[in-house]
């Protein structure tokens, strides 16, 4: 501790005040630290040493099943991968399960943030209405599309009663369509993610530059083209980023309402990753896959990133 | 719902200066608002309707319409398959994590947003690289980790994994929230007498009510619907969450259809009506500016 005791010359008040502004300063400079002491802990334990760890197991034989095995690998586990049909179809059914959910959410996103911030009667409860599903579970929005696909009493079912369709759809167990019944499922729950984060944005729109555009003539198309999208820009850019992270991460809904199948057509990578350490206990393969999946996460999104504020430069 | 309150009309809506464009709006407005609207209202609750049907009519039934009704699938739930507990459980899980969130993104979102300090930049950086790491693909470490400290089959290991994986964006979102109120505010009543904590208590907090209700909501939506660390880390039947309870019946052979609806809607009312009623604070919350950072 430093307490170098002042010069005694100034009189009775002066050491005090100066030595009381010291700790004071060491208390604001600690402060801060302080704060973060929680969220810094809690990080590093919980999601910088797992990490840390998947790192180190990727570079290993790790399978509790076979402990003999067991030792350093090199890079056998990424050489593997090379040849894992599985790997490599995960990894494209992951990319067009990021981009459908991400393209689709954003537009009837937009459209719908759009919609209710219009000026109608019934708004609040229409606003209420439409993003509810916004807060329901993974699991829930699987068991509810599993009533409406069910081809023994569903939607298809009723459909077919009316005479659309033969009535006999079982769009989940079909690997023609279960990619697509299991993404409409994702959306109903998805797109009001992007409706909340875009109302609130268009509710901070600059009114005084709609008025401009209306004194110049502006038609509907034109405000949203040059007004209101330029408005939105940063938040569309963020919200995809963060939406296209979470849909890469997201298995709740394909674990329970597909389980990757039929024919493997919804496995998506972290559900092949979560496959190997359930079932195969491989978790030096299991390890080599997350890194690799981390890897290309933070390589997307820096790309990503990069790209979008290229085309701000340039508009 | 009590979202019936609306906010003045907006210039834009309200146009003023030639009568001209307003009768040309009238009409339109049905095929421009109404109906994509109801179309997407149709999206929407379908789904939900569905669910409440297959809840409320009796096994045998296939009638599209709640009726005759019965209780008798809620009652299985409730009583036979253990969805009191579950219930009991999620609350708990969501109640707490939202508190425990909720504090530290106050602290960290403070330090951030009023400190100047050589750790902040680190700190964004770990912040924003932790929203890539995939949750779902770190079970084995993490369980490995909750099973040294003794947190494995047990609540609050739950409360506290929900917590690490909600804490990066809500405490960036506080960040956000607290930049959003001028300084001077703070330094104004610190001049006047208070301490830094009085000065947060009294000024602050009451400026950050939608930043709260925001952080909050989200916490406690995310953690009550959290299925992954509830499936790994929770062993014994009784400490069951709702998402994991409801994907045991889903799960089994011959679904008993109206059991999982009725499921289904004891899962689904609360976070429905919590966010029914917490949404317009939190678009106005989010409107403040916060996403930009």
């Amino acid at each position: 501790m430093v307490t170098t005791t002042p010069p005694r010359s100034g009189g009775k008040q002066a050491p005090d005040a100066a030595a009381s502004g010291r700790t004071r300063r060491r208390r604001r400079r600690s402060a801060p630290y302080i704060l973060i002491a929680p969220v810094v802990i809690l990080l590093a334990v919980f999601i910088f040493y797992p990490v840390g760890s998947v790192f180190y197991y990727s570079l290993q034989y790790y399978n509790p099943t076979t402990p003999w095995d067991n030792g350093f690998a090199g890079l056998d586990n990424f050489r593997l991968m090379f040849a894992d049909d599985m790997f490599w179809n995960s990894l494209v059914v992951t990319a067009k399960w990021v981009g459908v959910q991400v393209v689709f959410q954003l537009i009837l996103g937009l459209g719908l943030a759009l919609l209710v911030n219009e000026v109608f009667r019934g708004r609040g409860l229409a606003r209420a209405l439409v993003f509810s599903p916004w807060a329901v579970s993974g699991v829930l929005t699987t068991g509810i599309w599993l009533l409406i696909y069910n081809p023994s009493t569903g939607l298809f079912k009723l459909l077919g009663e009316i005479g659309i369709g033969d009535g006999t759809a079982a769009p989940i167990a079909d690997p023609d369509t279960a990619f697509w019944a299991t993404s409409v499922a994702e959306l109903w729950r998805g797109v009001p993610f992007f409706a909340i984060l875009i109302l609130a944005e268009l509710q901070s729109a600059p009114k005084d530059l709609y008025e401009a555009a209306n004194v110049d003539g502006a038609n509907r198309w034109q405000r949203f083209r040059f007004v209101t999208l330029p408005h939105l820009k940063a938040v569309i850019i963020l919200s995809t980023l963060l939406r296209g992270v979470w849909e890469f991460n997201n298995v709740d809904l394909l674990y329970t309402l597909t389980a990757g199948g039929p024919a493997d057509v919804t496995t998506t990578l972290p559900l092949y990753v979560s496959q190997l350490a359930t079932t195969a206990q491989d978790f030096g393969y299991g390890s080599a896959l997350t890194t690799v999946a981390f890897v290309i996460l933070l390589f997307c999104s820096i790309l990503y990133l990069r790209l979008s504020k290229f085309n701000s430069d340039k508009a | 719902m009590t979202t019936t309150t609306e906010r003045p009309p907006t210039p834009i809506a309200a146009p003023k200066a030639s009568g001209e464009p307003r009768f040309h709006r009238k009409r339109p407005r049905v095929f421009s608002v109404g109906l994509p609207l109801a179309l997407y209202l149709l999206f929407t609750l379908v789904p939900f309707y569905w669910m409440i049907v297959f809840a409320f009519r009796p096994a045998d039934s296939t009638s599209m319409l709640p009726w005759p009704i019965t209780f008798d699938h809620f009652d299985t739930v409730w009583n036979t398959l253990g969805f009191s507990f579950f219930f009991k459980n999620s609350l708990i899980v969501a109640a707490l994590s939202l508190v425990l969130t909720t504090f530290v993104a106050l602290a960290t979102g403070y330090a951030l947003a009023r400190f100047k300090f050589r750790a902040k930049i680190p700190l964004v950086m770990a912040l924003l690289c932790s929203q890539f790491v995939p949750g779902a693909m770190l079970l084995i470490p993490l369980f490995q980790v909750f099973r040294e400290i003794g947190l494995v089959d047990n609540l609050f290991g739950l409360i506290v994994a929900d917590t690490v994986f909600q804490l990066p964006l809500a405490a960036m979102l506080m960040a956000g929230f607290i930049s959003q109120i001028p300084v001077e505010l703070e330094e104004a009543a610190r001049v006047d007498g208070c301490s830094r904590m009085r000065a947060f208590r009294i000024i602050m907090l009451p400026l950050l009510r939608p930043g709260l209700i925001a952080v909050g909501s989200f916490a406690f939506i995310g953690s009550w619907n959290n299925f992954l660390f509830g499936l790994m880390f929770i062993s014994s039947q009784d400490k069951f969450t709702l998402p994991v309870g409801l994907s045991y019946t889903i799960g089994s052979y011959n679904v008993d259809f109206g059991v999982l609806a009725a499921g289904g809607l004891i899962a689904a009312v609360p976070v429905v009506a919590v966010f029914a009623i917490i949404q317009k604070y939190l678009v106005q919350g989010l409107s403040a500016g916060a996403v930009k950072g």
